[in-house]
């Protein structure tokens, strides 16, 4: 069995010398070179561009503007299967280049030249002419009457609206003796800073178009081109290479559409699309910004009587995700702490911002810093113990989702909090630091979380799979769910060799997607990869193996269920011997001049499951309150994934993860200027991503219940390790310090505040006065 | 000068993964440009041209540079190192490479090489350090998959059982 | 690929001046961690170049005859702090050095480059400033040395004449004999940033340790460029080591500062923050010179 086992990634050699492709790699050196023009105001029109000047730089193409897209097809982005209902189909508010002007950053006109260098010129001689309009940042504001308003379609701004109700929160809260507890806590917009920028190239092939683009979703990218330019789907190819990186920016279509029509525009020569770091953090996709409001109603005995969470979850400008994003993050609310009179109330705002999409965690890191912070306020306000509440509030095993019938099985919660406890040695900590003075302090915190896997019953869930027999008895393994770098194309190695009975050797796993050429399947999100391909790499690889068998009675004279493939050969389970290797076997088949086969496999599962996955972070920090600094000191992450196909990989996995919610929680924030909507720190260095000098050690601990659904036993874990470190983080230091900043990152900016508020610091500009 | 194009070039001399090189450079370009252009030496990453992410990091006559931020032509006369330059002529990889994966210090791999080659820079100086000197080495990367632990641990585990190899000669 | 008009590589100071004179337009690149970026975002594009790098003899730290030490314009970062002069007798410079962005960029970047583009957040800037560095310019009309503290005329603009380059940066004798110092960066990450605040503080005890025989500190991103506090080093020289000194000098730098409010850092943030590390980084200082507070 290689499930289980700490293989090594098929891919790392490739990628440790410098071989593996990525799509710049491999675009031909005579592709003439886009360039996006990008509005500089926040909210207007545009109302000429002059493009005369651009045009006589030599070396330039093209310059095309919004007022050269004769035809209008709007088109969705989201890398979302699509529906047949049109109900449910995603918001189509994107053209390829826009007259009306949503955020500081919109895509108005583009320049084809034959150099970066002649495209920079000719993108600064460009003269726009704008109508503005006034613009909302805020998203509480946008929802106001009178706010700037983005598109017509939606008044107030607000993409959309849900609620869930469950008993009555307004009597519940009439009981005598119920302490209220309330808070508002937000999360910033951060960016998913793949060290791989987005980058496309598009050019004709023959009546079609081919596109090799740096995407988590190659199909879905084939079907939103076809939608945006107006031709038909088949005839777009679209080409997935390696992958320097996603994390949910690369599962929106970003600038196919526009590159592929450019090269339309250029008789259909190359035209290679790369993005600057600057115009990613801007133009691509963000995390939602999201605001919670949470109340909570807490018995003497430390149980909810009701709770309340309002949410507002900030857009953008565009739809993108839309509203998936902030209700996955409203529905983590009434499940994780189950409670009997709830109100939950989602709006998805559109502002003048930057668009927010998917990413890692998917609206559950915002609802976790939301939850998780208020769970410790919650702790705090009526002298409860932070692992005590907890353990007695969290979702109880056997409680069931009756709408995706998910269910908790086993005790993950405290089997997971118990193995992180005792690997950051957490009540001792927890003790030695209670009632702390001086001006450094160390506090140790603790945050949950739930997440769920794949899609359904939301979205539609397929997944295909083809295998493709070779004369050494080797065989292809295609499937449509991508390697982006979480180490897919291992997994599902491990698991075609085990499900067929050949060493992983003889696995070849395709890991780049051709639409023309890969089964469908709609690609890498939701931390469903090895969910969702386990399902049809388990059926098709019983189909091979089946096939394989047939093949063998031919040949042997044998019963097939006496016949079984291991470690690469026929073997007759009566007596455990070996009638042939599986490559004599693929030989014969393949030129056997009786009874020639090609032998392969190829089918499509629909998936109608779906499986909770859960786990914590405990974060230990060390706070020098006159530096408004925090240290994380040490911090582990517990998760019940299922089984782990990998546990090299998965724990690598869960370090990513970690790493990105600590950035989330101690120092990411994209700006924006508040008198222009103007990003202000779109770029590496005055973006706050971590460095290997601002993390510890980071520890990944698991506990492994199978999940009874799942085609191997596995669940979530891509996104699961982004979504608890931050309120952990928070929580460490309010226990270091007893003050609970509500606001991340919980950076020295926010400390300095918090401090100050708090009296732990004193105004310096008003001692020096009194001096 | 190029007088019909405007455009200037220059000859240049330089050692490129020992290899001896002659080559005709636009001066407009950058040692990205030219590895990645020139001599299809794609290892080099561009993911943010501007020295902050480290992606296009290479060694020059031992040191390592962003080659984003460093102009072609300075290469003259330099003794360059890319990843490339690690492989032996049989396909056999060093240590440090080996030890990347062996640690799952590689997810994406776009930033592996530039982080690698820091690596090799710190490892050839033959002693030992800190854990906090390994950090502070290693810091001009970013890496968005690993969060950087497993890369400390293929650098930290490399140097240990270099140094061990070390001491065993001296014995 | 970058957007640059005509590149003039010079071998040596002479040849850079005399290209600096035939093309006045030109701009100077040494290790180009700066101007390259610039060219990058379009403020500098399309400009003429001449590039300093080659020039070899303007590298290296070496004592001059009279004990000073002399840090050659184009030294790197790196070098810098691998120097075993500036370990032995100006150690604080090789650790502020150290912090500039991450070890790639203190391979390329210069300490002329550093000084030169004028900015306040310059790491070296504030330790050169407290350790009343000596800038050597050399131009058409030969050599000129003036006080770095002299150097910086407002953001971004240095007393740097027409077909003039930096060719030193020169600490006397007397500006580090008996002194022991100490320089905080404080920003949002451990590597890879600018400074939020740069506080480099110095010190040279009496004999017996008991009194601050001198003190200085200097700033960056404490105002427009790297700044001295005079009013703080008045309120420490010929005091008694003591807290109270180190709590009268830390408060007395908000006279002498004008941090800016911006998107960056509030200036209530960045006043808060300047008085902490003046406190941390004299307190340090003195136990470098072998003083003790509670002594």
């Amino acid at each position: 069995m290689y499930a289980g086992q700490k293989i090594r990634r098929v891919d790392a050699f490739d990628k440790v010398t410098g071989r593996t492709k990525y799509t710049e790699d491999l675009c031909d050196r005579g592709a003439y070179v886009a360039r996006v023009l990008h509005s500089t105001i926040a909210n207007g029109r545009v109302i000429r561009i002059d493009t005369a000047e651009a045009e006589r730089v030599p070396g330039v193409v093209r310059v095309l503007t919004c007022f050269d897209l004769k035809e209008k097809h709007y088109f969705p982005t989201a890398g979302h299967p699509w529906s047949t209902d049109p109900a449910h189909q995603d918001v189509a508010d994107r053209l390829m280049l826009t007259e009306r002007v949503r955020f500081w950053g919109d895509d108005i006109a583009a320049v084809v030249a034959e150099d970066e260098i002649a495209a920079a010129r000719a993108l600064k001689l460009i003269r726009v002419e704008y109508e503005e309009y006034p613009f909302v940042l805020d998203v509480q504001q946008a929802m106001m009457d009178g706010a700037p308003l983005l598109h017509e379609a939606f008044p107030n701004n607000i993409l959309r609206h849900t609620q869930t109700r469950l008993g009555d929160y307004e009597k519940a809260i009439q009981e005598p003796g119920l302490t209220k507890v309330e808070g508002w806590y937000e999360t910033p917009v951060v960016q998913h800073c793949h060290i791989e920028n987005f980058i496309c190239f598009a050019e004709a092939e023959g009546d079609r178009i081919k596109v090799v683009t740096s995407t988590q979703i190659p199909h879905i990218v084939r079907r939103v081109v076809g939608q945006a330019l107006g031709i038909d789907w088949g005839r777009v190819r679209v080409i997935k290479p390696y992958v320097g990186g996603g994390f949910g920016n690369k599962q929106d279509v970003l600038y196919e559409p526009l590159c592929a029509w450019l090269s339309m525009q250029v008789g259909g020569h190359l035209v290679k699309l790369d993005v600057p770091r600057e115009e990613t953090f801007v133009s691509n996709r963000t995390r939602h910004s999201i605001r919670n409001h949470i109340v909570s109603w807490v018995r003497p005995d430390g149980t909810f009587a009701a709770r309340k969470l309002e949410a507002f979850s900030d857009q953008g400008a565009y739809a993108s995700h839309g509203h998936s994003i902030c209700a996955k993050g409203a529905g983590a609310f009434p499940q994780l702490y189950p409670c009997e009179n709830v109100e939950v109330d989602a709006y998805t705002v559109f502002t003048n911002k930057s668009v927010a999409g998917a990413m890692r965690g998917y609206g559950i890191p915002q609802a976790m810093w939301a939850v998780e912070s208020h769970t410790e306020d919650v702790c705090a306000a009526i002298g409860a113990d932070p692992v005590e509440f907890r353990r007695k509030n969290l979702m109880p095993v056997g409680y069931v989702d009756g709408f995706s019938k998910n269910e908790l099985y086993c005790d993950s919660f405290n089997q997971c909090l118990d193995r992180a406890m005792a690997a950051i040695d957490y009540e001792r900590k927890f003790k030695a630091y209670q009632n702390q003075t001086g001006d450094v302090r160390r506090g140790i915190g603790i945050a949950m979380f739930w997440y769920n896997t794949a899609v359904w019953p939301i979205s539609l869930e397929s997944t295909s799979c083809r295998m493709v027999l070779n004369q050494d008895g080797s065989f292809q393994v295609q499937v449509a769910e991508t390697e982006i770098g979480q180490g897919a194309d291992t997994a599902f190695a491990q698991m075609a060799a085990d499900v067929v009975g050949v060493p992983l050797e003889k696995v070849h796993v395709v890991s780049c997607q051709d639409t023309d050429v890969a089964p469908y399947g709609t690609g890498a999100y939701a931390s469903r990869q090895t969910y969702v391909a386990g399902f049809s790499i388990r059926q098709t690889g019983l189909m091979l193996k089946q096939r394989i068998l047939d093949y063998a009675h031919l040949l042997t004279r044998m019963p097939v269920f006496n016949l079984d493939i291991a470690d690469g050969n026929i073997v007759r389970t009566t007596d455990g011997r070996v009638l042939m290797s599986l490559a004599e076997l693929a030989t014969e088949a393949l030129y056997s001049l009786t009874d020639s086969r090609h032998i392969t496999a190829e089918s499509t599962y629909q998936v109608k499951s779906n499986a909770y996955s859960f786990g914590c972070t405990i974060a230990e920090v060390e706070v020098d309150i006159p530096m408004c600094k925090a240290r994380l000191l040490n911090i582990v992450n517990c998760h019940d994934a299922g089984k782990l196909i990998n546990p090299a990989l998965a724990e690598a996995q869960v370090h990513g993860g970690m790493s990105m919610g600590i950035g989330l929680g101690m120092s990411e924030k994209l700006m924006f200027d508040e008198r222009t909507g103007r990003p202000l720190n779109n770029n590496l260095l005055d973006y706050k991503l971590p460095t290997m000098l601002d993390h510890p050690r980071l520890v990944a601990e698991f506990v492994e219940n199978p999940e009874p659904t799942s085609a191997f036993g596995t669940k979530a874990l891509g996104e699961p390790p982004a979504c608890s470190p931050a309120p952990a983080i928070r929580n460490a230091i309010l226990h270091a310090t007893g003050v609970g900043v509500n606001t991340a990152p919980v950076n020295p900016h926010n400390l300095f505040r918090a401090f100050t508020e708090a009296g732990l610091i004193h105004d310096e500009s008003e001692v020096s006065r009194d001096v | 000068m190029d007088k019909s194009t405007g455009k200037q070039y220059k000859l240049i001399h330089c050692t490129v993964n020992g290899k001896e090189r002659e080559v005709m450079v636009d001066v407009r370009a950058s040692l990205t440009d030219l590895l990645r252009n020139d001599f299809r030496l794609t290892s080099v990453k561009k993911g943010c041209e501007v020295g902050e992410c480290g992606a296009c990091n290479v060694i020059i006559d031992g040191e390592c540079f962003n080659s984003c931020i460093y102009l072609a032509v300075w290469a003259d006369g330099k003794d360059i190192l890319t990843l490339e330059g690690l492989e032996g002529p049989n396909g056999e990889i060093s240590d440090i490479q080996q030890a990347f994966i062996d640690e799952a210090a590689v997810q994406c791999g776009f930033c592996t090489p530039g982080a690698i080659m820091s690596a090799v820079e710190i490892l050839n100086e033959g002693r030992l350090l800190s854990d906090e000197e390994i950090r502070i080495r290693m810091s001009g990367h970013l890496c968005r998959c690993t969060g950087y632990e497993n890369i400390f641990r293929a650098v930290k585990k490399t140097m240990l059982k270099r140094l061990e190899a070390g001491n065993r000669k001296q014995e | 690929m970058y957007d640059i008009k005509a590149l003039y590589e010079a071998a040596s100071v002479a040849e850079a001046i005399r290209l600096l004179q035939e093309h006045p337009r030109a701009q100077i690149i040494a290790g180009g961690s700066d101007v390259l970026v610039q060219i990058r975002e379009g403020r500098r594009a399309g400009a003429e170049l001449v590039s300093i790098y080659g020039i070899d003899a303007l590298r290296g730290v070496t004592f001059d005859g009279e004990g000073a030490i002399r840090i050659g314009s184009l030294t790197s970062f790196s070098h810098i702090a691998a120097s075993p002069i500036i370990r032995e007798k100006i150690g604080v410079l090789g650790e502020a050095v150290s912090l500039v962005g991450g070890p790639q960029i203190r391979n390329i970047g210069t300490i002329g480059g550093n000084t030169c583009n004028g900015v306040t957040s310059a790491d070296s800037a504030s330790t050169l400033l407290a350790w009343d560095a000596v800038v050597e310019l050399t131009g058409p009309e030969g050599i000129r040395r003036l006080p770095i503290r002299d150097f910086y005329i407002r953001a971004g603009v240095v007393d740097l004449r027409s077909a003039e380059l930096q060719t030193a940066i020169i600490i006397p004798k007397a500006a580090y004999e008996g002194y022991f110092g100490h320089y905080i960066k404080y920003a949002m990450r451990e590597a890879m940033d600018i400074a939020t605040l740069g506080c480099s503080v110095n010190v040279a005890l009496s004999d017996d340790r008991k009194t601050i025989r001198d003190a200085r500190i200097a700033y960056g991103v404490a105002g427009p460029v790297p700044m001295r506090a005079p009013s703080a080093e008045a309120a420490a020289v010929g005091r008694p080591v003591c807290a109270d000194t180190v709590a009268a000098f830390a408060r007395a730098v908000l006279s002498d500062i004008h941090p800016r409010d911006s998107w960056r850092a509030a200036r209530a943030f960045r006043e808060h923050i300047a008085v902490e590390l003046a406190r941390r980084a004299l307190t340090k200082s003195i136990e470098l010179a072998g003083g003790a507070l509670d002594g």
